[in-house]
């Protein structure tokens, strides 16, 4: 990478530690707004608490509507966090060096949102915890046969090994951060969090092997997940769910999505942060080769349900496919498809690739359309099912719309947190991609 | 009060660093520590240290997550066996996702405490003995020897161009 060059240890850390300096107005600026969306849509799940789900769009037959959309949407922005910090880890892609610790930190707050809309979708939120298998007076067990428990079993590890992945990957630079910052408050929870890290070879050591077999449990973690959260519908026999395909298609549509949301959140940071000799525009390149990547194979998952849904010669199944593309809904389906496959064309030329404005717009689109790739799945297939007397509409009211932009505010609030607590670039491993020095070339 | 004596030596250079400890094996001096900013393929041939015993921790702990797996879905089932559609009361492929997602997180999690136990309860270095510039751009080369030894180690470090020698404890 010819870009860092200018590049030494020394300055790695001035550049990186800066970014935790004091708290600007464009920051509160940011900030303030983004803590009254997180309260207004506090205020609607009260609202839905006191009032019950009726305040919620949903009506028959779409009891699935936005709440679980933006589950599987927030899952699947986890989802790239990990490929980049875990897979291209063990693929050894030093692309991934500048942007992991941000999309590592972006999986963890989407897991944590996530979380929250199976809970936010329940009747009696309160009761949550029936879905963990613990000794209750009844003497029953969870149901070990249904995706929901699979999900819960899935998602609950992702968020606890995903956690830790990005915590254990930052010891050495939380270190780092200890040993520059002056004042009691910050100097004691630095040295908490750095657990005494001294960077002696013996800790290396170890820390270098516990991070490979962090990389390894993830890597298999992640295609898991998104597995079982697709088997939420595909286990369900219902047109438009019920097919073997919802696993991959869902893992790479997630990739997909995630890497959207990588550039969307990386490219002001790197703008706003002067970050531009670490996050280059050769990792840009290489993230955008991978949504060719997975573009690709969400626009073939497209046709190939299509294709599947006709040849089947079942008239349910292509009764859900003629009805996605020329019903009610029709409009969203077409949004999906102009977003996610079209949008991405011109990233096949490498000037494409290296825009960071056309990018960022880029990103937004796909997101939308990812958006709306779940949107269509559930909602569009719930609204016509098997029997034509049970087919209905579902709109989202207002109340799911407020926790919709509140989820967005929950996560943008963590990571604007992230930003000013935390090293959001990997400080050890930018110094692994530098140059070492050496006496002899000194002399 | 032990007649040890830890000596340290800082370095701006990861060759000069690897010739010191070089030299002071040669010299006999084997209870060493290296310091440095980021993790070294060199540093770690150069120190030979024996393979890390992390991997033992994930492995036990990847196997009690199976094992859990495979007790909390098997037992569970069978406690208050409710049967479905004539399915079978234990039926593995759908527990096989519970007992995989087990085995990741325990494994994960062990590996944690495999970390925690190996690095840092070990105590590698006294807090005199460490210097803030190691998560900077210095290395640092951490020599426990007994008090007669401290010349010797001394003369090394020099030799090789340290540009800070500090004494723990004289």
């Amino acid at each position: 990478m010819s870009e860092q060059n200018t590049l030494t240890y020394a300055r790695v850390n001035d550049d990186i530690i800066r970014m935790l300096d004091k708290p600007t107005f464009k920051w509160w600026a940011l900030f303030l707004p983004t803590l009254f969306f997180v309260g207004f849509g506090l205020f609607c799940f009260i609202y839905q608490v006191y009032s019950g789900l009726g305040v919620a769009g949903y009506r028959h037959p779409v009891f699935w509507g936005v709440y679980i959309t933006d589950f599987v949407f927030w899952v699947g922005i986890a989802h790239s966090g990990t490929l980049i910090s875990a897979i291209l880890y063990l693929f050894r892609a030093n692309f991934r060096m500048s942007i992991y610790r941000i999309a590592e930190a972006m999986t963890v707050f989407a897991v944590l949102t996530a979380g929250l809309f199976p809970i936010i979708h329940l009747g009696r939120p309160w009761n949550f915890y029936w879905l963990f298998p613990y000794p209750n007076q009844r003497e029953l067990w969870v149901n070990f046969k249904s995706p929901l428990v699979w999900d819960v079993f899935a998602v609950s590890t992702y968020l606890t090994v995903s956690a830790l992945f990005f915590f254990i990957g930052m010891i050495p630079d939380i270190a780092a951060v200890r040993d520059r910052v002056t004042g009691a408050p910050r100097k004691i929870i630095y040295s908490i969090l750095s657990l005494g890290w001294k960077g002696s070879n013996w800790e290396w050591l170890h820390y270098t092997r516990a991070y490979l077999f962090f990389a390894a449990f993830a890597t298999p973690l992640v295609l898991s997940v998104h597995s079982v959260v697709s088997w939420d519908f595909a286990m369900s026999n219902l047109p438009g769910w019920h097919t073997t395909i919802f696993a991959p298609y869902f893992v790479a549509g997630a990739i997909f999505s995630g890497l959207g949301m990588v550039i969307m959140l990386t490219v002001p940071i790197r703008k706003i942060f002067h970050l531009e000799d670490y996050i280059t525009l050769d990792n840009y390149d290489g993230m955008a080769k991978l949504l060719i990547l997975t573009s690709g194979i969400i626009g073939y998952a497209y046709g190939a349900e299509f294709f599947m849904a006709w040849y089947s010669g079942n008239p349910a199944e292509w009764g859900q496919y003629y009805y996605r593309i020329t019903g009610e809904y029709a409009i969203f389906y077409w949004i999906m498809i102009v977003c996610n496959v079209v949008i991405p064309i011109p990233l096949w030329f490498k000037s494409v690739r290296r825009n960071l404005k056309i990018l960022f717009i880029m990103s937004i689109f796909i997101n939308i359309g990812m958006w709306f790739e779940r949107f269509n799945i559930i909602v569009i297939s719930l609204s016509h099912g098997f029997d034509p007397a049970a087919w209905g509409i579902y709109k989202p009211s207002w109340v799911e719309v407020g926790i919709t932009v509140g989820s967005f505010a929950w996560f943008l609030m963590f990571f604007l947190l992230f930003l000013k607590t935390l090293p959001a670039v990997s400080i050890a491993e930018m110094k692994e991609i530098l140059p070492v020095p050496k006496k002899e070339a000194q002399t | 009060m032990s007649d040890k004596q830890g000596v340290l030596g800082i370095f701006s250079y990861l060759d000069a660093t690897l010739e010191t400890v070089r030299k002071l094996k040669d010299a006999g001096f084997n209870n060493l520590r290296v310091f440095s900013p980021f993790p070294s393929h060199e540093i770690e041939e150069v120190m030979d240290e024996p393979e890390s015993i992390v991997r033992f921790f994930t492995l036990g702990g990847a196997m009690l997550g199976v094992a859990c797996g495979v007790g909390f879905t098997v037992l569970m089932s069978t406690d208050w066996p409710i049967s479905v559609s004539a399915k079978p009361i234990v039926s593995l492929p759908p527990f096989m996702i519970i007992i995989f997602e087990l085995t990741i997180l325990m494994g994960a999690l062990a590996t944690l405490l495999g970390l925690l136990v190996n690095s840092r309860l070990r105590r590698n270095a006294p807090k005199s003995m460490y210097d803030t510039r190691f998560s900077v751009d210095k290395f640092g080369v951490m020599i426990t020897c007994s008090k007669d030894g401290v010349k010797d180690v001394e003369e090394i470090l020099n030799s090789q161009g340290a540009e800070e020698i500090k004494i723990d404890g004289v």
